[in-house]
């Protein structure tokens, strides 16, 4: 089968990479780039595991091709830290253990990253409603959201 | 060197607080690698060839195109893995699971596979793969898989547990019954008696993460194994014993595991991975789709309960009867005989009987979800607890404190209880402020009970201290849910020193002694239990190397706050020596300091827990809501506090979704027709309230600082937590599962 060159930029760098037509965003991630923090749970936009974001919206990356990132800018769980400084959402998802077996995290964290991009004051229902595309089977969720409220009130600089 | 077990009242420091765990930042970074994540060099792609028909007899297979292709290294069949089972009829079953040999039993039962370079030559080599089938009848109910015109799946199978023993075959495979006293006079005695028949969908474990694995096969007979599973040394065992591998030359690693709730205890594929990497002498990759995950791994029993409970007019139980009937998918199993254990195991009663009944049907073969079999009966029972309560007009949980079963009582599956909370957790629940708050326009209340067993099980652990005074411990238990935490946190509490100077990681097969699943709630009590033995033999070592650094008497050496300190008035002058003191000098004095432990954990301490329920429902659509829910759990003692809420609200989610949503749709042809998220709908994030916890300390008396297992009771009550609340905000009684607007708007209906 032919492949395809596809020129795009992830967490900031360039990467240039070749992928067959029909290859998923999320293969190309996890199989040609060695990104294997966003996760397969369905492969068909049901979970949110695979969450990352294109041009600043989040998006399932099973439900991307690999070949639809040419000239686009991707963000994923790899470039969620500076260096050693984790990101408010991921230090109070530790905190509040809003993390059991954690395959679906980082999923949440993009999506809670994106949702703190455009409201940094969320209501509990508007932070369930935004991260319902993506499931959480050992948490309750509970945990989740109470991390992602304490995220926020931190990243506002409201005292907590 | 022998270890006492018992409970010892006493204040802790590290246990009981909340620090973060061993593997967190790994997980909030992306890099922590699970099933999928791993790679081998040269390594193949594997694909599963599966049975459109849920009954069918396999006449040939022809894998000779498929073999032809460019690219493919290798294709099995049932061929391919002989029978070496010797008899063992559940090991064959999970061989004949793996792949059918003679006849698919279910829709989505594995026929063949095949790995090559990649997925697209993988997936065009399954086209070609040829199977004839003759299409037999199937059946995938559980009361009509047990009616007398039934086809029959195995003819082999002869009820057992009857008498006589009937003369033809059934998919009956078993009765079993539990139980004392006389239920017939119990009724006579009754003023009142309940009596109704429950039914319970078949539901999934649904973890997040499909089934992976990576299997490498050597020329000389070695092979190693990376996969996702709550048991790496009994995946080794069974696949060795399935594939005819010495068992040691199989090294199991387990990776991080994205869920697992009982369905990774069971191999599938990775007997087929072995055998695919055998043939084609390279490392084979298998994943399965989310597809291939609810078709053919894990699902619960589908169940039919008949529940018999009378009581006199002051609210005293006479007797209690069940009939449970369990399918077990298409191989005999004993499900339905853990239900009718558990059935009523929360009360004290004076007559009491359970049958339960094995059933084979056309489905995936039942795997462990999450205190298996429980959540089924406790449905059934607590309904029907909950109408004998209206019917004689007591209040529902006076009703159950009434009749619950305390320390001394003998338990409906035989044993007397020790100490136990399902009295207090009612106490607890009848004081909560969530009993009393006011409802709203058709919003319901209902609460339930629940009881799991516990395991121990064989456990070892390996605790090494590093010449630096820092500890790592090796354990045997995966960690499903912050176990390296709470593992961390014992060890530093029985050294007496910091947790951060622990770290506690999940050592591969070929590094540690045979270890039980994860399973049974086992993990934190059981690798506790290992942990603090490891830590005290460690500690006896380390004395024995202070007396060496002082030139005294051992015997004068008393182990304190994480130093050993030289007692009796001769020694007055000698400083208490620290873990990093004695550790620096340890290849002086004997060379590197461990602490080992091989045991077998008993008495984990039976468990119980109480929940509360309030939903919303709507009447014009049937939907519901669930508006407050409030879990209270006796935890023994809670090691970490976070990660004991965290299995109540995640026990109770599940469960949730089992009572509303979640169910296996089985079109006419006995084919799954909603094998996938989308609809196979679990809770989302926006489906439920905050989950408020109580934790209850009742110590267990076999267990040096009371921990109880905590991971799996908080599945059993919610199905009748979220049915009686259901129930009372529309007036009729619920009695199949789950309660989909479907089937709320037909009991309307009905009623009207
Ligand atoms: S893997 Fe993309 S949504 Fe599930
Ligand atoms: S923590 Fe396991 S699925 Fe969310």
């Amino acid at each position: 089968m032919t492949t395809i060159a596809v020129s795009t930029t992830i967490n900031g760098d360039d990467v240039e990479y070749l992928c067959h037509a029909d290859e998923s965003l999320l293969d190309v991630l996890r199989n040609r780039l060695g990104l294997m923090g966003s996760k397969e749970g369905c492969g068909t936009g049901d979970c949110g595991a695979c969450s990352t974001m294109l041009d600043g919206r989040i998006v399932c990356s099973c439900l991307v091709l690999g070949a639809e990132a040419e000239g686009r800018e991707i963000e994923t769980i790899e470039g969620m830290a500076h260096g050693h400084d984790l990101h408010p959402l991921q230090t109070k998802f530790l905190e509040h253990a809003a993390l059991q077996c954690g395959i679906c995290t980082p999923g949440f964290l993009m999506a809670a990253k994106a949702l703190l991009d455009v409201n940094p004051d969320p209501t509990e229902e508007e932070i369930r409603f935004w991260l319902a595309g993506n499931l959480c089977r050992c948490t309750g969720y509970d945990k989740i959201v109470r991390a992602v409220q304490d995220a926020a009130a931190e990243m506002r600089g409201d005292a907590a | 060197m022998s270890f006492d077990a018992s409970y010892n009242e006493k204040e802790l420091n590290a246990v009981g607080t909340r620090p973060v765990r061993p593997d967190g930042v790994d997980k909030v970074t992306g890099r922590a690698r699970y099933g999928a994540d791993y790679n081998m060099p040269g390594q193949l792609v594997a694909r599963v060839l599966r049975s459109p028909h849920a009954h069918a007899r396999i006449l040939r297979i022809d894998t000779s195109q498929a073999e032809a292709l460019k690219g493919v290294k290798a294709v099995v069949t049932a061929a391919d893995l002989p029978d070496l089972t010797d008899g063992d009829a559940s090991l064959f079953a999970i061989l004949d699971n793996c792949m059918a040999r003679t006849k698919a039993l279910y829709d989505g039962h594995a026929v063949a596979a095949v790995a090559a370079i990649d997925v697209h030559v993988a997936r065009k080599a399954l086209k070609l793969i040829e199977v004839d089938y003759e299409v037999l009848p199937h059946v995938v109910d559980v009361d009509l898989a047990m009616a007398p015109d039934a086809p029959v799946l195995d003819e082999t199978i002869i009820t057992k547990g009857v008498t006589p023993a009937p003369d033809a075959p059934s998919n009956v495979f078993a009765h079993s019954e539990f139980g004392h006293g006389d239920v017939a006079a119990g009724f006579a005695k009754a003023d009142e008696i309940v009596e109704r028949t429950f039914k319970t969908e078949q539901t999934h474990q649904g973890y997040i993460e499909p089934h992976a694995c990576v299997a490498s096969c050597n020329s000389d007979g070695s092979a190693e194994m990376w996969v996702c599973t709550q048991g790496p040394f009994v995946y080794r065992q069974v696949c060795a014993d399935l594939l005819g591998l010495e068992v040691s030359k199989l090294k199991v690693t387990s990776s991080e595991i994205g869920g697992g709730f009982g369905g990774k205890t069971h191999v599938w594929a990775e007997p087929v991975a072995l055998a695919l990497s055998r043939k084609a002498g390279r490392p084979v990759k298998l994943v399965m789709s989310r597809n291939e995950v609810f078709r053919a791994s894990g699902p619960t029993s589908a169940t039919s309960i008949d529940v018999k409970i009378g009581a006199t007019k002051d609210g005293t139980i006479t007797a209690a009867e069940a009939t449970l009937r369990y399918t077990s998918g298409p191989y005999p199993d004993t499900w339905a005989e853990t239900g009718a254990m558990t059935a009523f195991a929360c009360y004290d009663l004076e007559n009491v009987k359970t049958v339960g009944i094995e059933v084979l049907v056309n489905r995936p073969k039942v795997a462990a979800y999450r205190a298996p079999s429980a959540p089924m009966a406790a449905f059934a029972v607590e309904s029907a607890i909950d109408s004998l309560a209206h019917k004689i007009g007591i209040d529902a949980v006076d009703f159950r404190i009434k009749n619950a079963a305390r320390e001394g009582t003998r338990s409906s599956y035989g044993p007397v209880y020790g100490p136990i909370g399902i009295g207090p957790t009612l106490e607890a629940a009848k004081a909560h402020a969530h009993m009393s708050a006011p409802l709203g326009k058709n919003q319901g209340r209902g609460m339930a009970c629940g009881f799991w067993f516990n395991f121990g099980g064989q456990t070892c652990t390996d605790l090494n201290i590093s010449a630096d005074g820092t500890v790592t411990l090796s354990v045997g238990t995966v960690d499903v849910g912050g176990s390296r935490a709470s593992l961390s946190m014992i060890a530093a509490e029985e050294l007496g020193i910091a947790y951060e100077d622990v770290k506690a990681g999940v050592a591969d097969t070929a590094s540690l002694g045979y270890n039980d699943m994860t399973d049974g709630s086992r993990g934190t009590f059981s690798s506790s239990m290992a942990t603090i033995s490891a830590a005290r033999n460690a500690i006896a070592v380390m004395k024995q190397r202070a007396a060496l650094m002082w030139d005294i008497p051992v015997e004068d050496i008393e182990w304190k706050d994480g130093q050993a300190h030289a007692v009796g008035a001769s020694h007055d002058n000698l400083a208490p020596l620290s873990v990093k003191d004695i550790a620096a000098k340890a290849g002086n004095t004997g060379g590197p300091i461990a602490g080992h432990s091989e045991l077998v954990a008993d008495g984990a301490g039976v468990s119980f827990g109480t929940h509360i329920c309030d939903v919303e429902v709507d009447p014009e659509t049937g939907a519901t809501r669930v508006i407050r829910y409030t879990v209270i759990q006796d935890a023994g003692k809670a090691v970490h506090p976070a990660y004991v809420e965290g299995q109540y609200q995640g026990g109770a989610a599940q469960g949730i979704g089992w009572a509303l949503n979640e169910e296996y749709i089985y079109g006419e042809d006995g084919r799954l027709q909603n094998a996938g998220f989308l609809d196979y709908r679990i809770p989302v994030c926006s489906d439920l309230p905050m989950i408020d916890t109580q934790i209850l300390e009742i110590p267990n008396p076999n267990h040096p600082y009371g921990v109880r297992g905590v991971g799996e009771t908080s599945i059993v009550p919610p199905l009748a937590a979220v049915a009686n609340a259901v129930s009372d905000a529309v007036g009729v009684r619920m009695t199949h599962v789950p309660i989909s607007p479907p089937r709320i708007l037909a009991a309307l209906k009905a009623q009207r």
